[in-house]
């Protein structure tokens, strides 16, 4: 019977259990949920499942391959990581929401099709804006407002291509799409959103930092990797995936480098690790594509391990911007390790988790003539070392002393912390146990005295660069600010635009209000009997007023028409 | 909690000076290392001695240095959005 239900079923029916919980019975509760699904998806071979007919289109709810599993695997890990870290907090809301967020993120990775795809992302968009709202202040209430406009957004384009796509082939199947036709653009488009491709990326550092404590570290691993998984089905081999990933490499490192909230550097960071996995999907090669999936794979533990990091310093401090906060590891000292070895994880050390998985994508752009490409991703890959890999931790827990002494982190965060700390070492160190998972067979072999030697120069003269630039005074001190981003457009430019619109078109209500005065003072009807007829233009203007002019103006326009 | 007076190995300049010469003296090392084994390279500039050094440590320069010119474009107060 349970064999039946999608994966992550048991974490979404689960989820309504929680709220009649109390005490160990919940935290027990809430762990147990991502261990059954786990068990449960273990249960089943490589196939398709649940086929329902709806409008005369079979559903398939489930389908098990390689590329699928592969990302049910880290969605369950991620999930009993991130509640373990979460058990501190006895919030319904965000417990039963993220448990659902999780749930149909696995589903959705499992999906046998296009629609059912389409179904689990939406639930994911409507569940997770409840990790943001769930901070329960109005700038997170305006934030999880644009979040989930521009997630349902995605997901109407999403429908709207599939619905082309279907129109076009007849086909709900989710396999290799490729750009096509106007239907795969759309999807493509809609995958794109939610991957954070440059220009639609605003919403992802826009929202995530204003997410609460627990949210932000879940709402870290799941949608894009979701999207991630998407392209490497749907588009691996989409040469122009190669430059949008690089791309998305490159320009949010500048970004994180000025920016004063350790969690928007963290975000920041977060698409430019997802764009070492969109150039390796579009890349399209066996190995590249391995190595996006294994990237994706790490980087859930890693950034989620960075997360929880910085989340423990706001909720310990009531503050996570970087000229507020320094000297914490005299209070933090654990936190201040695992968040130095999540650091140390994203940089690719060796022995770290990134340096087994990142490099496949690197050397398979070498291997595959793209040069330029090539030098974007290293110049990224010093680039994320320097901003997330010395930035977080110096700003954080080093640096000037900012005089704060707090607790150490929950003990329930530290353990979380400390398992996901621990996987990112094991991955790294024993990276079979990964490659053995991939899609493809893996020919890579990490650990050449080649590949540790120059990561070992990239790193350290990075780090060189670093400590050289603070000595000298030349890097930039972390200040109180915002930096315009993409959000600049809608939530300033649109604003004022509109605003503009409305003072212009108030003008000229205005002037037909005087106008309209003179004329009707120099009536018949307004001179012979003053009073008698309350002239329509006197008083104060309404908008009633103007849209009855308008209407007028309109209705005389189809009068002269007609004729 | 521990009291605010304690002192701390990393409070004192000259440890922090140790850190950066250790950190120097490990550069060095990797640096000089590339003597010692023949490199397996995809691209030719990656067999010139120290490229990935030299890459890594200009890299970050520059990635700061423009960041740093950035901020004047795009740096704005922080309740910039708030009103």
């Amino acid at each position: 019977m349970i064999i039946d239900l999608p994966p992550g079923f048991i974490l979404i029916l689960g989820a309504a259990l929680v709220p009649l919980l109390r005490g160990r019975l919940r935290s027990a509760w809430l762990l147990l949920l991502p261990i059954f699904g786990f068990a449960q998806l273990l249960g089943f071979s490589h196939g398709e499942y649940g086929h329902i007919t709806i409008f005369g289109y079979t559903l398939t709810l489930t389908r098990i391959d390689k590329l699928s599993l592969v990302f049910a695997y880290i969605f369950h890990i991620g999930a009993l990581l991130f509640l373990i870290y979460s058990l501190y907090f006895k919030d319904n809301v965000q417990h039963t929401t993220a448990l659902i967020y999780v749930g149909s993120a696995i589903s959705a990775v499992c999906a046998g099709d296009l629609i059912v795809l389409m179904i689990f992302t939406e639930i994911m968009a409507v569940s997770s804006v409840f990790l943001i709202w769930a901070r329960r202040t109005e700038r997170a209430y305006a934030a999880g407002m644009r979040y989930l406009l521009i997630q349902v957004g995605s997901g109407l384009l999403l429908l709207a291509g599939i619905v082309v796509h279907v129109q076009q082939t007849g086909s709900i199947a989710f396999n290799h799409l490729g750009l096509t036709d106007l239907g795969t653009v759309l999807i493509f488009v809609a995958l794109g959103v939610k991957c954070a491709f440059p220009a639609l990326h605003n919403w992802l550092t826009d929202t995530y930092p204003e997410a609460t404590v627990m949210g932000t570290v879940f709402l870290s691993a799941f949608t894009t990797k979701v999207a991630v998984y998407a392209l490497a089905r749907g588009y691996a081999g989409t040469e122009i995936l190669i430059w949008i990933g690089a791309a998305m490499t490159m320009f949010p490192i500048f970004f994180a480098v000025i920016e004063n909230d350790l969690r928007r550097v963290l975000a920041y960071s977060l698409i430019n690790q997802v764009g070492f996995m969109v150039a390796g999907v579009g890349i399209g090669t066996e190995m590249a594509v391995n190595g996006a999936v294994a990237h994706a794979f790490a980087d859930v533990i890693f950034k989620g391990l960075l997360f929880m990091s910085m989340g423990a310093v706001l909720l310990r401090t009531g503050t996570i911007k970087g000229s507020e906060l320094g000297g914490l590891y005299k209070s933090m000292p654990y936190t201040a390790t695992f968040c130095i070895v999540g650091a140390a994880s994203i940089s690719a050390f060796p022995l770290f988790s990134a340096f087994i998985t990142k490099s496949m994508v690197i050397t398979a752009a070498a291997g595959e003539g793209y040069t330029l490409v090539w030098f974007m991703l290293l110049f990224a890959s010093a680039g994320v070392f320097h901003h997330a890999g010395i930035k977080i931790p110096y700003f954080a827990f080093f640096a000037h002393d900012s005089g704060i002494r707090c607790q150490e982190a929950p003990r329930s965060m530290l353990i979380a912390m400390g398992l996901s700390a621990a996987l990112c070492i094991g991955i790294g160190i024993f990276p079979d146990a990964l490659y053995r998972i991939l899609p493809f067979t893996v020919d890579y072999a990490p650990y050449t005295t080649t590949h540790v030697v120059t990561q070992l120069q990239l790193l350290l003269f990075s780090a060189l660069a670093f400590a050289f630039l603070i000595r000298s005074g030349i890097y930039p001190p972390e200040l109180r600010s915002v930096n315009l981003d993409v959000d600049w457009i809608y939530r300033r430019a649109a604003p004022t635009a509109v605003r503009f619109i409305m003072l212009q078109l108030a003008h000229i209500q205005s002037f037909f209000k005087h106008t309209g005065r003179v004329i009707w003072k120099a009536s018949l009807v307004g001179r012979l009997a003053p009073g008698s007829i309350a002239n329509p233009f006197a008083g104060r203007s309404t908008i009633g007023t103007f849209v009855l002019l308008t209407t007028l103006v309109l209705l005389a326009y189809l009068v002269l028409d007609l004729f | 909690m521990k009291s605010p007076k304690k002192n701390y190995w990393l409070d004192h300049r000259h440890n922090v000076d140790k850190v950066f010469y250790t950190l120097c003296a490990f550069c060095a090392v990797v640096l000089l290392a590339d003597f010692f084994y023949r490199k397996h390279a995809q691209l030719p500039w990656e067999e010139w001695f120290g490229f990935y050094a030299f890459y890594g440590f200009v890299a970050c320069i520059s990635l700061v240095l423009i960041a740093k010119q950035l901020r004047k474009i795009l740096m704005r107060k922080e309740d910039y959005y708030d009103h």
